[in-house]
């Protein structure tokens, strides 16, 4: 029997509703640390104007975002810094790794630099460039908003797996001291 | 005297121009001084360490030299003709005169300590600190000899050039953040 409706009238699933609701309200938090942190500005700005794609709001507190862009190098001093506010931002969150330094370490392949911040956190989307234009990182985030789109529960189910292993990560025992028996 | 025009190097009013070479006749007599020599009209004095802090002190206080503009370190390691292994670098200015000083200290190991000049230019302090991080030489009397670039539990001095370029796996020595943990 077919339900007789309005042409006003959307169905869909409440699941669905909150990744919509999510996908266009996204909070980043900017962790710029070098020139692609110029690039995410510029993003932001007037002329890319992050607002068309709900994205505006950079907050610098992580218990205000959900959108972690690290945009630029990140040294071994300051990987712990980095996990540390990921581990402060509240669920939902993703993470967008931004330029060829956030990803790989680019050109900096020294013992100083980080090369990749995957290795060390969970990371959503990657953009390319040396530095990515901020056409680049609207097409990141236009990306996101898809996969948000794809993946979310409205009670969160996909992350009660996280909950249930949820261990208290010891950062201060991180040590980026000693040699290690990793490959490099 | 009001009218009297800016000459640089004039030691203060109705002072004698005291040109670099006085400075450095009078370095030749003093002890520990083992060479001078010039490159391209900057002077470089080889002091040996035990009179390093002695002779920065007359600089200093006989000869105004009262800038230090840096100091810094080079590793002779793999260095044609090099006889010693590290060199210390102490760049003075005599703002007065306008006159530029290097001083050096060659170093071997395993005696990597010198005086602190922190007692001579409080600027002295991170730039020993920085030599310290970077090199590993100690600086005797400092009173915060910390790493000042290099996290605290850092193992190595990452300038020396025995050290690899990548290091040796401090940068993957972290603790992994999974998506079930955060």
């Amino acid at each position: 029997m077919a339900l007789e409706l309005p042409d006003n009238v959307v169905v869909t699933k409440l699941d669905a509703l909150a990744s919509w609701c999510r996908k266009n309200s996204l909070w980043p938090m900017p962790f710029a640390t070098a020139c692609c942190g110029i690039e995410l500005m510029g993003t932001g700005a007037s002329r890319h104007d992050l607002a068309r794609f709900g994205a505006e709001a950079m907050r610098f507190s992580p218990r205000q975002s959900d959108l972690m862009v690290v945009a630029g190098r990140v040294v071994m001093k300051m990987l712990p810094v980095l996990q540390r506010i990921w581990l402060q931002m509240n669920e939902p969150k993703w993470c967008i790794s931004m330029g060829a330094c956030a990803s790989t370490g680019g050109v900096f392949d020294t013992y100083a630099v980080v090369q990749g911040i995957d290795r060390f956190m969970p990371v959503d989307m990657y953009v390319p460039g040396c530095p990515p234009r901020p056409e680049q990182l609207l097409q990141a985030i236009i990306d996101l908003q898809d996969k948000i789109q794809q993946g979310g529960t409205l009670a969160g189910r996909e992350f009660a797996r996280a909950q249930r292993s949820r261990v208290l990560v010891d950062l201060s025992a991180s040590g980026p001291c000693g040699p290690d028996e990793r490959a490099n | 005297m009001e009218n009297e025009p800016f000459v640089p190097g004039l030691a203060g009013k109705g002072g004698h121009l005291i040109a670099l070479e006085e400075v450095l006749d009078a370095l030749k007599l003093q002890a520990g001084v083992l060479d001078m020599d010039a490159f391209r009209g900057q002077w470089r004095v080889v002091v040996d360490s035990s009179q390093l802090h002695a002779t920065l002190k007359r600089l200093k206080e006989a000869w105004q030299f009262d800038m230090l503009v840096d100091i810094t370190c080079v590793d002779y390691l793999q260095y044609q003709h090099a006889t010693d292994r590290f060199g210390m670098v102490y760049l003075l200015a005599c703002t007065e005169r306008n006159q530029r000083l290097a001083i050096r200290v060659l170093l071997n190991e395993p005696n990597l300590v010198l005086p602190t000049v922190t007692d001579l230019w409080a600027g002295a302090d991170w730039m020993e600190r920085e030599v310290w991080d970077m090199f590993g030489i100690r600086f005797e009397g400092h009173s915060d000899l910390r790493r000042i670039l290099m996290p605290e539990a850092f193992a190595a001095h990452p300038l020396r050039k025995d050290y690899p370029r990548q290091g040796r796996g401090e940068r993957h020595n972290f603790p992994v953040v999974t998506r079930d943990q955060s």
